[in-house]
């Protein structure tokens, strides 16, 4: 490690709640400034971000017709069966 | 975002039985609801039962809600609960119960900077088949937590409540979930970094 140990311990463990924006102002200076002298933490923080970002990307899967059709039929309310708005 | 979706259904009418304000929350809330489904259990039929039964428990249960959640968190505990089900009916021995969490979260180990790979790379076929593949790999109790916060959108609150742990019980789990898959998705990703350098 670039840097000593517990400081990037002290990231790490506040790294959801940096990426979340969820700390204090004092505490998120701290941690960018450690980022800035630490290249393993600042590596660590993008690619966590970028981890999330990825999970909204994969987030495409559409519900099947068929299963909608059969959830609306077991409900008993096929009747409101209407194309689904785009 | 997921309590102003909320807002625009009449619980009143909901409560009545009102089959055309039924069928417009199953249109809002079915394809995340399949999507949650489909996440934690791998299996379409599973995936298709989970939201039949969340749809069927919330029109025969409606009119227990008291609304000290939202709507949408209401809907999303049911179909967590049902997809921990099933889960538990195949592995009896799952528990997504409070219990102690280790103190600290796992170190990291890898550090190659894919971050900034270009968007056909991070999302090319074979990627997203790895990140499928790296959610599953996620114990169910991190798993669900990732899926509720961070594909879903629930706040840690909402998250806590449709799961009925405590908020530090949530954000462990969840600085848990997103390492483990950080951890999973750098040591994919160095190998194309590699293969780049390579060129």
């Amino acid at each position: 490690m670039s840097c000593e140990e517990i400081d990037c311990k002290k990231l790490w463990e506040s790294l959801s709640d940096y990426i979340d924006g969820e700390i204090s102002e004092e505490l998120c200076q701290k941690i960018e400034q450690h980022m800035a002298g630490c290249e393993d933490c600042r590596v660590v923080v993008d690619t966590t971000n970028k981890t999330i970002c990825l999970c909204h990307c994969d987030d495409d899967t559409e519900l099947p017709a068929d299963v909608r059709e059969r959830l609306f039929e077991t409900l008993h309310i096929e009747d409101y069966l209407k194309p689904k708005p785009a | 975002m997921v309590d102003n979706i909320s807002d625009e259904f009449s619980l009143e009418a909901l409560r009545t039985g009102d089959k055309a304000e039924f069928a417009r929350l199953m249109d809002t809330y079915s394809t995340p609801i399949y999507r949650l489904a489909l996440k934690m259990l791998a299996d379409p039929q599973d995936a298709e039962d989970a939201l039949q039964t969340t749809f069927l428990k919330a029109f025969q249960h409606i009119g227990e809600f008291e609304g000290r959640s939202s709507l949408s968190t209401w809907l999303y505990r049911i179909a967590a609960n049902e997809a921990l089900m099933l889960l538990r009916r195949k592995r009896p021995e799952l528990s997504l119960d409070e219990e102690p969490e280790e103190d600290q979260p796992p170190r990291p180990f890898q550090f190659a900077d894919w971050a900034h790979l270009p968007e056909h790379e991070l999302l090319s076929g074979e990627a997203k088949k790895y990140f499928e593949r790296a959610i599953q790999k996620l114990p169910e109790k991190l798993r669900i937590v990732f899926l509720l916060r961070d594909m879903q959108g629930l706040s840690i609150k909402e998250t806590s409540e449709a799961l009925n742990l405590s908020e530090t019980a949530v954000k462990t789990r969840l600085l848990r979930a997103r390492l483990n898959l950080r951890e999973q998705l750098s040591a994919y990703f160095a190998e194309r970094l590699s293969q780049e350098e390579h060129k």
